[in-house]
């Protein structure tokens, strides 16, 4: 084994600047986590709270085991967009009983629980996670329903949430539903799908339609009680399985029945003995460039988050602008690809293409950490195929079986994006550093081509071009551009599972690996390893 | 020459005989009850034979078992100990008809000091200085009179009365309690001296007529006539005095023709005059005090002189340094020193030379009934140990057995340790200022030794971090991407329900915490405390950085309960159910039993009127009475126990009607 040598020097400017730089990154993404917590603010919760309930994360805190690490997931969804940071939703991983579960909570100081665009993206996205990981799913459900002024964009595709929930049982993903307050028309068929469901007396109304509907269906005079009480559901209906007392008594109710799962991970244990990377996690601050056009070294991200620092390459003098190899994290093995100058060459991609062969034959989870601006153009590399490598890699990437994690520890631009296993090649977790970028190219990058491109236009057309209403342009599509290529905004947009402090990369990696651990985990078949 | 003895004792005192059994190679036969089978005294012995049973009516106090169990175990003699029949004539005539040897006095010799007006009658005829006896009760005009019963020992049945309405109750109570433990209700009284210190001068008697006084032991730190602080020499006694004391106390053995070991009582007053109070003719509990000063086995010397040895010695030895001893009991004196029973999870005192074996230089000696995990039941004295500290000057033997009880770890029971402590550092006790009503002055001896609110917080809160450490993972305890909430965790202690907030940050340092009554939100502000570092915390150590002083907390987690040990003491913290069950509200009027134990007298009958404080009846618990009397007035609904019932703590004595 191979144990990385850091030669970050802390005291040199670029450092100080570095770290400089991601502070103030951390400081916009704490103030955005405190938007999210404050959920519909100091009102609304001081009236929920004067109403005896406990806010959405008390709810999580209570359900957890004590000092057990719970990871949120998708906590600033909804930024910068024209509804609430959080979505009203609060979610992750922790563990209950000893069984690690995603836990999604509506937060129903957030226009009580009323479900938006980016609360059904965040809540199949949770959904998601336990699915593809083999997490049991328990579900705190506090919601008026639908948004109504959004509900063209929820009502429709808001039915996957009722399929996944049922699908996950087929599955056998036990699926456990507390129900606190409303959960109404359809809001009635997450306990309606749900394995387990519990029901808090005098609190949880579970009804196809309330009591002002029904008047108006058929004429009957009724009242919440008796249409959708806890303890008619209890006796009556049989929809609750459990009938809390209290809120407490329910959260005690959903671990004692997680107790009684009987749930194993199927995936293998961890090595027992670990050991801590040798160099602290408090340099990732100023290891990252604060200019994206700088690259810097991923060992040096290696050594404060591998098992150890230690770290074995592959091909390590082959297609050197990408890192690969295996090391440990937590005590489970990954491979690794990092991206260590930018760009991906033809040598690069297809040493990717064979190492995410290798590591599908060992089984072994693969971790990409991006930091790229695309493959390389220009003539030269056309026509030695770049477009066919970087096919293989791309090949590779997406029918690859063993789980992948990517995390954004710089840019993520162009197909480079889709080769280091962005969003849309699914990887189980994809988390992003508050520094990091994606788009399809750099701010000024694009404004330029744009520019170039209407030039060409004007001369085409013999049209005089005009400078002044191109700078302007230029000017607002760079920072359009940088606005929406930031990681908050793009975690705002469900485009990642987390905007994350580079400090707690190696325990979010490790609570991500474990929870992948729940699951088999297994590489593709087929054909033998190609050579590269 | 005895060859095989067997003890009619139980816990620290058969224990201690069988010590010297072993120095001397004696062969050892010990006796057992029911409760008794797992007991230390009992794998200490070479034989054991089993009293089938529990109640000291049925197992300790049946002669014609201790008789009968010496024969199937071979024994060829009985030492009687220091409790139950030791001053028994009819068991030392029974021992002695079986052909056994009995170690101690004569049957006659017993018969005589048992009987206490005729003890004071025998020393006022040698010219001993006794205090009058009251035996016809209604005819007492001059108060406070102390209520005594005319047999027995120890400080068993006595009352005080200050006046004649007084009279009556403490008659009647002692009058029973004579009954009930010595089987003979007769009682006198005699004047009630304030201020008097209890000063004892220790005797060893051969049959050749030596009598050897071995100084003086004052016991005046007492509680219910029971003594907890013993020390010899008193620091009430001049050269003079003690000579006094001990011609007097020889005379008194010698009139009597005690042999072995024995112990003449004296009560001093704040003028120096003494007076004569009984003969206890058996080894005392606190004879270690005097085995430090004179570096004596007494019970070596008692064996032999049983086996007709003469005293190897015709005077005392020199008294070197001082010696002081103290018991340690299973019982609150914070209320009414009720008894305390259970598992005791932990017993542990440090830095003991010694046990059971007088010191052979400077330094501590144990005398324990118990160790880790022995069981403090309801049917015997709650005594757990005696901590005896021989040192050479009377403030490094009361410093030494401070400090040593202070970092004792006792967990399991509720004990009068804090207490000893806080008596022990007390300048009034420190300056010799000890008579039988110190603890009634000083009411400030009650309060437990950890009292102070950041000592009581930081066990708290060490508490919570040694829990949190044993359930460290894989990743950083209570990690959180989006902190909101801190940890928390109640505890029921000793200032009542707390919670417990507490934060680490990445690396594992403590971020942020607090103590504070329960029923706050939990997003309440914890950062508004004394700052303090973790330097490290286990499941069984926390060590804080307080303000730059560093504390070690040790902890032991034993089911629900933290048992917290810091130099300033212990805190016992009981976790609070996360998600607690529903508990039915006690019905209104219902009267529960405050200690396990035995109704000894039910007062009222059902249908009965009752006022409040009105006395309803009577526990007896761990040799001890508890009255139980009426919280409020009303009608007396229900009595549903009877004279005899076994109760435990916790069940309904009676049910009253409000009204």
């Amino acid at each position: 084994m191979t144990a990385l040598m850091s030669t970050v020097d802390t005291r040199t400017p670029s450092f100080v600047d570095n770290a400089e730089a991601m502070r103030e990154r951390l400081a916009e993404l704490d103030t955005a986590l405190a938007a999210a917590v404050a959920g519909g603010g100091a009102r609304y919760t001081e009236r929920h709270h004067a109403r005896g309930k406990l806010l959405a994360r008390e709810r999580i805190e209570l359900l957890l085991d004590r000092d057990c690490a719970f990871l949120e997931l998708c906590p600033v969804a909804g930024w910068g967009t024209d509804h609430p940071t959080g979505a009203g939703v609060a979610g992750g991983i922790g563990v209950v009983e000893g069984v690690e579960c995603v836990v999604i909570a509506n937060d129903p100081t957030v226009r009580g629980g009323a479900v938006n665009p980016y609360s059904l993206r965040k809540t199949q996205r949770l959904g998601r996670i336990a699915a593809q990981n083999r997490l049991p799913l328990i579900n705190l459900v506090e919601s008026g329903g639908a948004d109504l002024p959004t509900q063209s964009e929820i009502f429709i595709p808001g039915g996957a949430v009722f399929r996944d929930l049922t699908a996950a049982s087929a599955a056998r993903l036990p699926t456990i539903a507390v129900v606190f307050g409303n959960a109404t028309a359809g809001g009635a068929y997450v306990p309606g799908m749900s394995d387990y469901t519990i029901f808090v007396d005098r609190q949880a109304k579970v009804f196809l339609a309330g009591p002002p509907l029904v008047k108006m269906a058929t004429g009957e005079e009724t009242d919440d009680e008796s249409l959708g009480g806890a303890a008619m559901h209890a006796t009556t209906s049989g929809l609750a399985d459990f009938l809390a007392r209290d809120e407490r008594d329910a959260i005690g109710l959903a671990r004692m029945v997680v107790r009684r799962l009987n749930w194993r991970k199927a995936g293998p244990a961890p090595r027992a003995d670990v050991a801590p990377p040798r160099y602290p996690a408090e340099e990732l601050l100023g290891i990252p460039s604060a200019d994206l056009r700088v690259p810097y070294d991923p060992r040096e991200i290696l050594a404060r988050i591998l098992d150890g620092s230690e770290f074995d390459e592959f091909k390590p003098r082959y297609g050197t602008a990408l890192v690969t190899g295996w090391g440990e994290l937590h005590g489970y093995p990954v491979g690794v690809l990092a991206n260590a100058r930018g760009v991906l060459f033809s040598a690069e991609a297809q040493k990717a293409a064979q190492f995410i062969q290798l590591a599908n034959a060992s089984a072994t989870p693969l971790l990409f950490l991006q930091n790229t601006t695309g493959y390389m153009v220009g003539s030269a590399y056309e026509q030695a195929g770049i477009i066919k490598h970087g096919a293989l890699m791309i090949n590779a990437v997406a029918n690859s079986r063993v789980p992948h994690l990517t995390l954004n520890i710089g840019a993520s631009y162009g197909a480079g994006n889709y080769g280091m296993c962005g969003r849309a090649f699914d990887p189980r977790f994809l988390f992003a550093w508050p520094n990091a970028k994606s788009a399809v190219m750099g701010g000024p990058q694009l404004a330029g081509t744009m520019e170039i491109v209407a030039r060409q236009a004007a001369a085409a057309r013999g049209q005089p071009f005009d400078e002044a209403a191109a700078a302007g342009l230029r000017t607002a599509v760079e920072a359009q551009i940088e606005t929406e290529s930031a990681a908050l905004f793009l975690s705002g947009r469900l485009y990642d599972d987390g905007v994350i402090d580079p400090r707690d990369t190696r325990t979010v990696l490790g609570i991500a690996l474990s929870a992948v651990h729940s699951g088999p985990v297994e590489g593709a078949g087929g054909f033998g390893v190609f050579r590269m | 020459m005895i060859k095989r003895l067997l003890v009619a004792d139980r816990g620290e005192m058969a224990r201690r005989i069988f010590a010297t059994c072993r120095a001397i190679g004696m062969e050892t036969v010990a006796v057992y009850s029911d409760a008794d089978t797992q007991a230390p005294h009992v794998r200490e012995a070479d034989y054991a034979v089993h009293l089938p049973g529990n109640a000291p009516s049925a197992t300790y106090l049946r002669g014609d078992l201790m008789v009968a169990a010496a024969r199937k175990a071979g024994a060829d003699a009985v030492h009687p100990g220091c409790g139950f029949l030791a001053e028994s004539p009819d068991f030392a005539a029974a021992v002695l008809d079986a052909g056994l040897r009995w170690v101690g006095p004569e049957p006659k010799v017993l018969a005589l000091t048992g009987d206490k007006l005729a003890a004071k009658r025998m020393a006022a005829d040698l010219g001993v200085p006794v205090l009058p006896s009251y035996v016809d009760i209604e005819r007492i005009v001059d108060f406070p009179v102390l209520v005594k019963p005319a047999v027995g020992r120890g400080g068993r049945g006595m009352r005080i009365a200050r006046d004649a309405e007084g009279l009556a109750e403490a008659v009647a109570a002692a009058r029973r309690e004579s009954a009930a433990f010595f089987g003979d209700g007769t009682v006198f009284a005699e004047p009630y001296i304030d201020r008097a210190r209890h000063v004892e001068v220790q005797i060893l008697a051969d049959a050749s007529g030596t009598v050897l006084p071995l100084g003086e032991r004052e016991c005046s730190i007492q509680r219910r006539y029971q003594k907890i602080i013993e020390e010899s020499p008193s620091p009430a006694v001049s050269p003079a005095l003690r000579e006094q004391l001990c011609a007097a106390a020889v005379a008194a053995a010698r009139a009597v023709s005690h042999t072995g070991a024995g112990t003449v009582e004296f009560l001093l007053t704040p003028s120096g005059e003494f007076y004569f109070v009984e003969l206890s003719p058996r080894l005392a509990v606190d004879h270690a005090v005097t085995e430090c000063v004179f570096g004596l086995d007494l019970v070596r010397l008692q064996l032999l002189v049983a086996e007709g040895t003469p005293l190897p010695m015709t005077g005392p030895p020199p008294m070197r340094g001082h010696g002081m001893e103290v018991r340690l009991y299973a019982e609150d004196p914070a209320y009414a020193w009720l008894p305390s029973t259970g598992t005791l999870h932990r017993f542990a005192v440090p830095e003991v030379a010694i046990g059971f074996r007088p010191l052979i230089q400077p330094g501590l000696r144990l005398d324990a009934a118990v160790e880790d995990g022995s069981v403090v039941g309801v049917h015997y004295d709650p005594m757990l140990a005696k901590l005896v500290a021989w040192a050479p000057s009377r403030v490094e033997a009361a410093r030494l057995l401070a400090g040593t009880l202070a970092r004792s770890r006792i967990h399991g029971v509720v004990t009068n340790r804090d207490l000893l402590v806080r008596m022990l550092r007390h300048p009034v006790f420190l300056s010799g200022a000890t008579d039988t009503g110190v603890l009634d002055r000083h009411p400030e001896v009650f309060v437990p030794l950890v009292s102070g609110m950041d000592t009581g917080k930081l066990s708290c809160l060490a508490a919570a971090l040694a829990a949190a450490a044993g359930r460290r993972g894989r990743f950083p305890s209570g990690w959180r991407n989006v902190a909101v909430l801190p940890q928390m965790v109640g505890y029921d202690g000793p200032s009542g329900p707390v919670e417990v907030g507490y934060r680490f940050d990445r690396s594992g340092a403590l971020a942020a915490w607090s103590v504070r009554p329960p029923g706050l939100s939990g997003t309440a502000d914890i950062e508004d405390q004394p700052l303090v570092a973790v330097v490290c915390a286990e499941p069984d150590r926390v060590s804080l950085d307080v303000n730059g002083v560093r504390m070690d907390f040790a902890v032991h987690r034993v089911g629900d309960v933290s048992y917290v040990d810091s130099p300033e003491g212990l805190v016992t913290l009981t976790e609070l159910a996360r998600f607690p069950l529903p508990v039915p509200a006690p019905a209104e009027g219902r009267l529960m039993s405050p200690v396990p134990g035995t109704v000894s007298r039910i007062l009222v009958v059902p249908g009965q009127r009752v006022d409040a404080g009105d006395l309803l009846m009577v526990l007896e618990a761990m040799t001890l009475e508890h009255p139980v009397y009426a919280p409020g007035a009303g009608l007396l609904a229900e009595v549903p126990v009877t004279t005899g019932s076994r109760v435990e703590s916790g069940a309904v004595l009676a049910v009253i009607t409000p009204g």
